[in-house]
């Protein structure tokens, strides 16, 4: 995340990336917000649970319903300043431009929770499908609770969360990773096809083999 | 009778070193050598700063978000205490983000208050005299200054502080934004604070809702400025 903010700054002339990096702030602090009204549930409707095939996936990666809520209350009390909390599906994908796993396997994607500074969301760092979230900044909490942080997350836990938006986003992303892996598929076939070792160019290494060819 | 002393004595010591939770810290941590920091007093009244910051931010800013930096900090100090003479490289590391937000926290809102002041005790009244002057050299004016304060302090993104300070390496004075806690010294070694604003939003949020740009212009009412030409006359010197 960090490496990508500074690509940002590095990249571009100062008078052209910081008014782009406040036009960021505002963009995804829009996005942000949107996410989080519809990740509610008005007038105390909320609460429910995860549906059968996310709770499997709560019990595998956070040992129980419990447990999950534990870890999200717990980070959401933990963040340090403004920011945001987010439980969130993650791909697993290596965080490194063109690789691909070569052992993916349904193991290596996983529920998460991770949190995030003022408008950072973790979209930005790829391969996260955001679930659901809660807004940490004073703004969300204030009025009601001053500083009474912990009991504003626990309302919202208990109270204001829409399990039937979470689930549907489960779904939606459980579909677009298997779309994802689908496409990888279908180009790295394209690209065995395209070039076999016989037509390779002379001294040709290939990455994942010893084969240099001769 | 020196007998059922020394037994009274020790047994206090043990409950001490085991209860210094309930008994408080301060107790058991003095007893350890270890300095423990306290929640300083306002030399006004809650109410006092009023219309600029009302009574009922003050008493929340100071009762609750403060003291929670002190306690907190207190805290993560005891953890360093104990972690340090058993070597515990993991849990020395471990506690400094802790450190920096509690401990920087308290320091920050520490000066905060001492740069506040009610209007019948000076509050808002320029500076005058080599602050004054060295405001009017570095910035042009003091409505220059204000005006660059109020500008970062509006622009800054998130939680932080918006600072005057004194470069005392380059004999100048800045303006400075800190984000979160961090103290004025992270953005350089030689830096002093002489005025800091808080924006975090708690610091506004009950009376100027979001507006914050509205408590920027309303807090110079109650700027301390005789607090930061004392501080400016003692690091220039």
């Amino acid at each position: 995340m960090q490496h990508r903010h500074a690509c940002f700054s590095l990249q571009c002339p100062y008078w052209v990336s910081k008014p782009f990096l406040v036009i960021l702030f505002y963009l995804l602090q829009v996005w942000n917000h949107d996410f989080f009204w519809e990740s509610m549930k008005p007038r105390g409707g909320g609460g429910g649970k995860p549906s059968e095939d996310l709770l499997k996936l709560i019990d595998r990666d956070f040992g129980s319903f419990e447990g999950f809520v534990n870890e999200f209350k717990t980070a959401a009390q933990t963040q340090f300043g403004s920011g945001w909390v987010w439980f969130a599906y993650k791909d697993s994908r290596l965080d490194v431009g063109n690789a691909v796993n070569p052992l993916r396997s349904d193991e290596d994607k996983k529920l998460v929770v991770v949190k995030s500074p003022n408008a950072v969301n973790p979209l930005i760092w790829g391969y996260y499908y955001p679930l659901l979230t809660i807004d940490i900044w004073e703004h969300a909490y204030y009025i009601d609770f001053q500083n009474r942080r912990p009991d504003y997350i626990s309302m919202f836990m208990d109270k204001l969360v829409s399990w039937e938006v979470v689930n549907s986003r489960f779904e939606n992303a459980k579909a677009t990773v298997e779309q994802m892996e689908c496409e990888d598929e279908r180009k790295r076939r394209q690209e065995e096809e395209r070039f076999t070792i016989d037509e390779a160019p002379a001294n040709a290494v290939f990455p994942d083999t010893d084969i240099v060819s001769e | 009778m020196a007998a059922r002393s020394l037994l009274i004595r020790k047994t206090l010591a043990t409950v001490l070193r085991r209860d210094s939770a309930a008994l408080g810290a301060p107790a058991a941590a003095h007893s350890r050598g270890l300095h423990t920091f306290t929640l300083p007093d306002l030399s006004y009244d809650y109410g006092a700063l009023e219309p600029a910051i009302s009574g009922e931010i003050m008493e929340l800013h100071h009762k609750k978000h403060h003291q929670t930096y002190v306690t907190n900090y207190n805290k993560a100090l005891e953890q360093l205490h104990d972690a340090l003479p058993k070597g515990d490289a993991s849990t020395i590391v471990k506690l400094q983000s802790a450190i920096k937000f509690n401990g920087g926290g308290h320091i920050n809102h520490s000066i905060f208050w001492k740069n506040l002041a009610p209007v019948r005790e000076g509050g808002g009244e320029p500076p005058k005299g080599s602050l004054g002057w060295a405001i009017d050299e570095h910035f042009g004016s003091f409505e220059k200054l204000v005006q660059k304060v109020n500008a970062e302090g509006a622009a800054l993104q998130g939680s932080g502080w918006v600072w005057l300070g004194l470069d005392k390496e380059l004999k100048r004075l800045v303006v400075e934004t800190t984000a979160n806690q961090d103290p004025l010294v992270t953005k350089g070694p030689g830096l002093v604070p002489l005025l800091g604003i808080d924006v975090w939003e708690h610091a506004y949020y009950l009376q100027y809702k979001n507006v914050r740009p509205d408590y920027l212009k309303n807090i110079w009412k109650v700027i301390n400025w005789k607090y930061a030409s004392e501080v400016y006359d003692n690091e220039s010197s």
